[in-house]
């Protein structure tokens, strides 16, 4: 049935505001008019009027991003000379740096031989808290000068700014569903259709979604972005490059107890614990405010890598317990990080159309940094857009080449991330080689790596029985599958339980349910009349599936077990839009393929905790 | 009726349902710890009026909505960000606190000063629109004031439909003790309807909406002339949060028939 939609023409639309896209919009706005108001950058959907910038951002507000960051801030500083950390809720200057080996207190955590024999060594050196500080932080891994900050926090001071401006327009709760595409050319957006049931299908109330027709597209939707997916299944990826590395970032802000003696500013990493494959952060805002939380890599062999507990067996380690213990949990949040780098590169333009940010693979896997280099790209489109606007130039695949890519490819963000490229490749062999490799590489500019054949999650991912082989006895595990199906729930507390973990003592007020996170924490909301946005291609390939990882993974627990097996169920009220699921489903959807069977759309919703 | 209603609708921020909200001294007086941070979204009751005002608007060919908001003016801006994509509105703006810390008398006189400063408004055909209440701000009394101090005599409060009539005339229902409506009639504008929830659901949003109403909206706010309507010379001698709050309660393996007991207790207390 074909739908009649409506049509509205701009110049340049652009999907999700992030870091990348407050970059792009910055620059863009700054050369729109003269200091009279005057266009010097004038439409041509509507003639006579100043450029027509629109961006559309799916979370109901600009402020709620994910991301608790610490940047080197070298763009961010170059876009605002002036800056004034205090001007930016939540921000400080990095005063103080450490990198942390975790012991594991509990006995419970798995550690292969490598491991065991860096703990015996770090025992000898380690506090009563069961760290044992780094003497020495790689340059390369050094963040100062630099700055702490909130990134829902920054992505409101700088979006207010720009919505002041006037010169730009950004709408938060209107997803897109899909670029429109014209014999390869991106001609604009799709919008989600609004007044739907879960299914899609139309209410009394049914709103077609709009197509935006704009000769630019900018996409910067991030790692699991809808359009950007469906940007790289049409155009597919670059020669060699592929998307196969992620993390689940889990984080909560704590407003920390008037004990702790932590100053604004201080950088915590850790590495050890809970598992040595996990690697935590804590960073303090001014006024006794900490960001802290941990990243669940995809290389971390386990079916049931359930955030969440981990995050608090994290909380609770004696070495990070001491700065919390008798705070109060402020707000709590996930999301999926792109850890492919350059190498996850997509094409980066098209006709029609350019990408930014971190769904454009600008991430540098060797610093783990993001934010100050999907801000830098914002800024090179931006450059690159209004050379091109001014020279009276189109939009082509060639022109933007020239104007973006060649600003990019000029760049720190590029020459970095390719010294970077192969820095993680030895984690796919294990946390030891993984980390002396990114040493290797880093003390080496790169010319040095520690190679490792790079395996899609799904390739990677053993059965629950050989995990736990030689820790719970098989009959056990069968007991847990059925029992977790027969629940809804999700198999990986009980897993845990039996690997050892103790239970979380919960006390209502920093150790909370994974409910509770998402009410107190997260605040997590989602409007009525959107469709469901996660949902599974081939429900027959889930039939066979168990533990399920996308139910496992959910940082929300949106995600459940159906009685009986089959097809999870999906709670959109639940659901922080992170993207975990898409890339830890196990079933490709055909033999040999990349992409799996769980369909992750642009969705309303989620977040409303502006702290994160 | 000939040329359409003029409907002001009074609305302005308050934090998102689901914050955090505390209590603090601030160098200004009480005031909402984080306030500028947490997230905002317009007053509840304040959306329901101006989903109808856009209703009947749009009923009734002729009518113009304008929204008249007294919030901090950063806060209101990136509310627009999503309010503006619902309905059609000229905005208003007074900069000034909504965070609950403010004398109703003192907003309703800024309210009502702007609404008079408001060109081309004509009073004849004016229909003042609010929530009957506020989330943050008041008691239930602001709509009231504001009304008085237009000159308006015919107020309803409470109100979940109205019901127009093609001479202007209009009949309402307004809530009463006991769950009950109370069914009254007017002869049309000028008049105050202070809205409880109404009876539509949350415009979807429009993109073409959000690109009309910003071309005054920016404008609007660069426009917008400071409100003290603040604590001053107020003096709070106790600032509490409401009695009634979340508690998380941590109980494990209670049963089914446990829980429904002990929902159904809390139902009949």
């Amino acid at each position: 049935m074909t739908i009649d939609r409506q049509t509205m023409e701009v110049d340049i639309a652009c999907v999700g505001f992030g870091p990348g896209m407050g970059g792009f919009l910055t620059t863009l706005s700054r050369a729109v008019v003269d200091e009279n108001g005057m266009p010097l950058l004038e439409s041509s959907s509507m003639p006579g009027m100043p450029l027509q910038v629109l961006c559309y951002e799916r979370a109901d507000d600009i402020s709620f991003g994910v991301s608790g960051v610490v940047t080197k801030a070298r763009s961010i500083r170059e876009s605002f000379p002036d800056l004034n950390p205090a001007d930016i809720p939540m921000t400080a200057e990095v005063s103080h740096e450490e990198v942390l080996y975790l012991l594991d207190p509990l006995g419970a955590s798995r550690r292969s031989t490598g491991i065991k024999a860096v703990d015996m060594m770090a025992g000898l050196i380690a506090d009563k808290d069961f760290s044992c500080k780094l003497p020495y932080i790689p340059p390369f891994l050094c963040k100062e000068p630099g700055l702490v900050l909130s990134v829902g926090q920054f992505t409101q001071w700088v979006g207010s700014q720009l919505m002041a401006s006037g010169l730009v327009q950004i709408w938060p709760g209107m997803p897109v569903n899909e670029p429109l595409i014209e014999e390869n050319r991106v001609v604009g957006i799709r919008l989600a259709d609004q007044g739907v049931n879960k299914d899609g299908s139309a209410t009394a109330c049914f709103m077609p979604g709009m197509d935006i027709k704009a000769s630019l597209t900018v996409v910067g939707d991030g790692p699991v972005g809808p359009v950007g997916q469906i940007l790289d299944r049409h155009f597919g990826l670059p020669k060699d490059n592929h998307i196969r590395e992620w993390a689940v970032g889990m984080k909560v802000v704590v407003e920390l107890p008037e004990s702790c003696t932590l100053p604004a500013g201080t950088v915590l990493h850790t590495i050890g614990f809970p598992e040595p494959e996990i690697f935590g952060f804590l960073y303090v805002y001014p006024d006794r405010v900490a960001s802290l939380g941990i990243f669940v890599p995809s290389w971390f062999d386990s079916p049931v890598r359930t955030s969440y507990r981990y995050l608090q067996h994290w909380m609770m380690h004696p070495a990070i317990w001491k700065h919390i213990e008798g705070g109060t949990l402020r707000s709590w949040g996930a999301k999926t990080l792109g850890e492919s780098g350059k190498r996850g590169e997509p094409f980066l333009v098209g006709d029609g159309y350019a990408r930014i940010g971190e769904g454009s693979g600008s991430t540098n896997v060797l610093t783990g940094s993001g934010f100050d280099e999907a801000w830098a790209t914002g800024v090179q489109l931006a450059e690159g857009v209004i050379e091109l606007l001014k020279a009276g130039k189109p939009f082509t695949r060639e022109n933007l080449d020239t104007a973006y890519v060649g600003r990019r490819r000029a760049s720190w963000v590029d020459k970095e991330a390719d010294q970077a490229k192969k820095a993680r490749d030895g984690f796919q062999k294990g946390v030891l080689t993984g980390l002396i490799g990114m040493g290797l590489t880093g003390m080496t500019s790169g010319a040095i790596n520690l190679g490792g054949e790079i395996k899609a999650p799904h390739e990677r991912i053993p059965s629950l029985e050989e995990y736990c082989n030689g820790r719970i006895p098989t009959e056990r595990i069968a007991e847990i599958k059925k029992e977790s199906v027969s629940r809804g729930i999700s198999m990986g507390d009980a897993i845990m339980d039996e690997l050892g973990w103790p239970q979380i003592p919960l006390d209502g007020k920093l150790l909370i349910s994974q409910q509770d996170a998402l009410l107190m924490g997260g605040k997590v909301q989602a409007a009525p009349g959107f469709a469901d946005h996660v949902d599974c291609l081939d429900p027959k390939l889930c039939d066979s599936c168990s533990p399920q990882l996308c139910v496992e993974i959910c940082s929300g627990q949106a995600l459940s077990y159906t009685e009986g097996g089959g097809m999870p169920q999906f709670d959109r009220e639940k659901c922080v839009h992170c993207g975990a699921c898409m890339w830890n489903c196990t079933k490709p959807l055909l033999k040999g393929q990349e992409r799996c069977n769980i369909d992750f759309r642009g969705g309303a919703g989620g977040s409303h905790s502006a702290e994160n | 009726m000939t040329g359409g209603f003029h409907i002001v609708v009074c609305g302005s921020i308050v934090p998102d349902p689901l914050q955090t909200l505390a209590p603090m001294e601030g160098p200004t007086g009480p005031s909402l710890k984080n306030e500028m941070m947490l997230p905002a979204v317009l007053d509840p009751w304040a959306g329901h009026a101006l989903y109808e005002a856009a209703h009947l608007a749009k009923s009734v060919p002729g009518s113009k909505v304008w929204l008249v908001s007294l919030g901090p003016k950063a806060k209101l801006q990136q509310l627009m960000m999503t309010i503006a994509q619902k309905v059609s509105f000229e905005l208003v703006v007074l900069d000034g606190p909504a965070g609950g810390f403010t004398d109703p008398c003192e907003v309703a006189a800024a309210l009502a000063g702007a609404i008079e400063a408001i060109p081309g408004l004509d009073r004849s055909r004016l229909l003042l629109f609010g929530g009957c209440a506020s989330a943050s701000r008041d008691a239930g009394v602001t709509m009231q004031m504001v009304g008085e101090q237009l000159g308006i005599n015919d107020q309803f409060l409470g109100i979940d439909e109205l019901k127009v009539k093609p001479d202007g005339s209009f009949t309402v229902l307004e809530r009463v003790e006991g769950g009950q409506y109370q069914s009254s009639s007017c002869v049309g504008a000028p008049a105050v309807l202070a809205w409880a929830t109404g009876n539509l659901t949350e415009p979807p949003n429009n993109p073409q909406i959000g690109m009309m109403n910003m071309r005054t909206i920016m404008p609007a706010l660069q426009k917008a002339q400071p409100a003290p309507v603040g604590a001053s010379g107020v003096t709070y001698l106790n600032v509490d949060l409401p009695k009634q709050q979340r508690e998380t309660r941590i109980v494990k393996d209670m049963s089914v028939d446990d829980i429904a007991q002990e929902i159904v207790t809390w139902i009949k207390s």
